[in-house]
């Protein structure tokens, strides 16, 4: 009997990240999941609440986590790095604490449904581990052959409760390079945040974030970035016009999601 | 005699919000020498502590580096202590952000700049950021 997962695109993968969407259902499907969108989806709130003394923060993540008890899932497969933290946050918060369970599920009265903690949150780098590199890396078709850098960014590992791999020297990203045919070119920056929605309100600072994270990656000899999170993407792509003109001699990096590298290997 | 701006209620305040005990930290300096947006703060995250510790919560308050400070966790996961920073600084932002004042409001930010930002960058930095 195998498990139910339902696919949680969130709002960035919908509009500015279509390829991130389009290239996750296309592999998944390669693969053998069947996996269907989550029915009336909403946005999970894009950052969780560190605040204690307030529930409503969450309650965006949480009606999520009832939309996915209705469908009677197991699972909810994210693949932006942020909705993942967020939703799975929310999750693991309302699982160890039963009061706070309840006094969401008493807000959202007029849901007929009550979350309980059924659910689990993944993200597809999850699923691709389970699904197993090897295998992946027996299914390609042409080799991707390029000098690609890993990039983390904060929210797939930090904190440990939600990390998919060791915080201070994660290797998953390097596995599924391998895989694929391509070099992993690690770098000191690849856990470090890119500016994050800073570049909403101070664009200089998250110009010098992209350049130092960028700029060490392609002095270790990256051909290609790869990213999880719309977020870091927006940030370390479309900055560096920016970056070229602070710094003249930065000569750019293609930056691209992991699914869109994975599909071209697979030639899907 | 001089005003120092200690206020130990707001002290109490932030410590139940982020449900951190600020004064385990022992100046050790780890989370500045982590964080990956120090060099933009005008208070490194351990002066900020510091502060808080000896009652000034004002200084810290009316710092830049809490509006600077994205959630990264770096410092929390290094902290020898255990204290989860994010989580105080956030308690920080909250003190201001409740009594209505905003750090960034959308509307402020020019249309055509606002336009090409992401929906993920624009949600979390009204979540964050704004009252």
């Amino acid at each position: 009997m195998s498990e139910k997962i339902l696919y949680y695109p969130g709002c960035t993968l919908k509009s500015d990240a279509k390829e991130f969407d389009e290239t996750s259902k296309k592999l998944f499907k390669y693969l053998g999941y069947d996996i269907k969108e989550l029915d009336r989806w909403n946005c999970c709130g894009t950052v969780y609440s560190l605040a204690s003394d307030n529930v409503m923060f969450h309650v965006a993540s949480f009606r999520n986590l009832i939309r996915a008890k209705e469908e009677g899932a197991d699972k909810i497969l994210c693949m932006c790095s942020m909705c993942y933290n967020t939703l799975k946050r929310v999750d693991l918060l309302v699982k160890r604490d039963k009061e706070k369970m309840d006094k969401i599920n008493d807000l959202m009265y007029e849901e007929e449904t009550k979350y309980d903690g059924g659910v689990e949150v993944i993200h597809g780098l999850h699923l691709l581990k389970e699904f197993g590199f090897d295998k992946l890396g027996q299914m390609v078709k042409k080799k991707i052959g390029k000098k690609v850098a890993p990039y983390y960014g904060c929210m797939l590992l930090r904190p440990e409760e939600v990390a998919l791999d060791d915080p201070e020297n994660p290797h998953i990203l390097s596995d599924l390079i391998k895989a694929i045919g391509g070099e992993p070119v690690e770098f000191p920056f690849m856990n470090e945040c890119c500016g994050s929605y800073q570049v909403v309100n101070e664009k200089e600072f998250v110009i010098e974030r992209a350049h130092k994270i960028l700029k060490s990656a392609i002095d270790r000899g990256a051909e290609i970035l790869i990213t999880s999170c719309p977020l870091c993407h927006y940030n370390l792509k479309n900055f560096q016009d920016f970056i070229k003109e602070n710094y003249p001699d930065f000569t750019g990096i293609e930056v691209k999601y992991f699914t869109e590298l994975i599909c071209e290997a697979l030639s899907i | 005699m001089m005003n120092l701006g200690l206020n130990i209620s707001e002290l109490k305040r932030i410590e139940e919000i982020s449900e951190q005990n600020i004064m385990l930290c022992y100046q050790c300096g780890r989370c500045s020498g982590s964080c990956p947006s120090a060099s933009a703060m005008d208070l490194l995250p351990n002066q900020a502590i510091r502060y808080l510790q000896m009652g000034n919560v004002r200084r810290v308050i009316d710092s830049k580096t809490i509006w600077i400070c994205a959630s990264c966790f770096m410092c929390t996961v290094r902290c020898p202590r255990g204290i989860d920073l994010a989580r105080v600084f956030e308690a920080v932002r909250l003190l201001k952000l409740r009594e209505n004042i905003d750090h960034v409001h959308l509307n402020k930010i020019k249309e055509d700049e606002r336009k090409i930002l992401p929906p993920i960058a624009l949600i979390s930095a009204q979540r964050k950021l704004s009252a």
